[in-house]
């Protein structure tokens, strides 16, 4: 993986100054099926394999685009492909950061977190249940497509449930927002498998939640 | 009357309307029923009343857009997702008094609260776009437009294969949930393409839509995935009724005016 990437930036050092960097779909570090019953394999595929890979196609495209409108001045192209970019690599990042989300029950998918996090969480929510209730029920309620988040903002070191729309990262709710758990509600990540029972779908998500990586990341923002 | 009603007698209208078309499906009163309320409020001096939308059925039959909508595509989409907003809708106005008594236009216009959606609006909207979606299309749909909605195309775009691209494009690169209308826009007198995000629908600038594409993921991922573009395609090369848009746009006619009326010269 990373000699592709190297490859490409190699490849392409040669176009303008700027060295524009290409992005890449990033493996699953698990199968397509190691989700089942809980996700199936069939949405996996579908959605890291076509949706996650169509938003890293057209973040590229939008950013060549820019690098041609950036060489030439051109302010209202530039302007013009604020929301592509939002919005792809919105999606780019947030797919990302779901792959690593999510683990297989015999990786550890589903196991609650301890120590730090897991008092923290306590602390906040005053229990692991009534935090998995509280994103439930923000994820239910989302109109349209969109996010749900668990995060922590560093600033206030407190931890916090939100809800993004479309592709829109959680820093866009709040400059120190880190995100630890993000929790994808577009219908294209459970339509096949629950089709217009969200509920059901955030219900059985927890099942395989990598509480393990959203841990990690809570010890190494919150120092 | 300053809105656009597409219905000659609202089917989906509050409960004082006592015409009920057929493939209505009753919502459950959970309190009286309309007899005993009637009586009630007959009695007892007009005291609490309540506006109820009932679910109005597609004009053909679920199976019958098979196989470019299949028929579990519209009992999830229909019987799912649109059943849940008029559910949830009447759940939302037993509580709210202030909204009684509004056709389903209205009910619109006001919960969108000029671009302050109240909590009703998400509901209502999307149970009239719904009936709008469904009415759009027809088995063996598709094809041209005729005559005078043709016409008007051609001249708002040029040509109907440049209407078609703008159709096709803005269902394309519309980001999230939402629908790609043909409006006939108020003001300016012309057809136009837009898109619209979530539950927004033209009505609420006082625009008059004539055919809607519904392009939330649950409307096409059962059918064809991710694959949007052939879901477009099929729309209106199979889907799209043109004789819905036409009935429309005579209508629409009345409200605006599109041009000056051929007099003969003696």
């Amino acid at each position: 993986m990373a000699l592709r990437s190297l490859m490409t930036r190699k490849a392409t050092l040669g176009l303008g100054l700027r060295g524009l960097q290409t992005f890449s779909l990033p493996d699953l570090p698990y199968d397509y099926g190691a989700l089942e019953p809980a996700i199936s394999g069939e949405i996996m595929q579908l959605h890291h394999h076509k949706h996650h890979q169509a938003y890293i196609t057209n973040y590229n495209k939008a950013l060549e685009q820019l690098e041609g409108a950036l060489a030439k001045g051109d302010t209202t192209s530039i302007v013009k492909l604020q929301s592509a970019i939002k919005f792809n690599g919105g999606g780019h990042i947030n797919h990302s950061i779901f792959w690593k989300n999510l683990t297989p029950v015999r990786e550890g998918g589903g196991e609650p977190p301890h120590s730090s996090l897991g008092w923290a969480i306590d602390t906040n929510f005053g229990s692991l249940e009534a935090l998995v209730q509280k994103i439930n029920s923000e994820g239910a309620a989302l109109q349209g497509s969109g996010w749900v988040w668990f995060g922590l903002d560093k600033e206030s070191k407190k931890l916090v449930v939100e809800t993004t729309a479309n592709q829109d990262p959680l820093v866009t709710k709040g400059q120190h927002l880190v995100p630890l758990l993000g929790i994808d509600v577009w219908e294209h990540a459970y339509y096949l498998q629950y089709k217009n029972v969200r509920p059901d779908y955030l219900k059985n998500i927890w099942k395989v939640i990598n509480w393990k990586y959203a841990s990690e990341v809570y010890d190494k923002e919150s120092k | 009357m300053g809105s656009f009603c597409y219905h000659t007698f609202p089917a989906s209208s509050h409960r004082l309307v006592s015409d009920f078309s057929q493939g209505f499906k009753s919502p459950k009163l959970p309190y009286l029923s309309n007899q005993q309320e009637r009586w009630f409020s007959r009695y007892q001096g007009a005291s609490k009343v309540f506006a109820y939308y009932g679910l109005r059925a597609p004009p053909y039959k679920l199976d019958a857009l098979e196989p470019y909508m299949s028929r579990r595509t519209l009992e999830k989409h229909w019987g799912g997702h649109h059943r849940n907003y008029v559910e949830g809708l009447n759940k939302q106005l037993e509580k709210n008094e202030v909204l009684y008594g509004c056709t389903m236009d209205e009910l619109v216009k006001l919960t969108y609260n000029n671009g302050n959606p109240l909590p009703e609006f998400n509901n209502a909207a999307q149970v009239w776009n719904h009936d709008f979606f469904w009415d759009s299309m027809q088995p063996g749909g598709g094809d041209m437009p005729k005559l005078g909605v043709l016409q008007q195309i051609e001249k708002d775009f040029g040509s109907f294969t440049n209407f078609r691209e703008k159709f096709v494009e803005a269902a394309l690169t519309l980001f999230g949930s939402g629908w790609v209308w043909l409006v006939l826009k108020r003001e300016e007198r012309r057809l136009a393409v837009i898109k619209t995000s979530n539950a927004v629908c033209p009505l609420v600038w006082d625009d008059i839509p004539i055919i809607s594409l519904d392009m939330w993921e649950h409307a096409y991922y059962l059918d064809y995935k991710n694959d949007k573009g052939k879901y477009v395609n099929v729309f209106m090369n199979h889907l799209v009724s043109w004789n819905v848009a036409t009935g429309r746009m005579a209508r629409a006619e009345a409200f605006v005016n599109l041009g000056e009326p051929k007099i003969p010269i003696a």
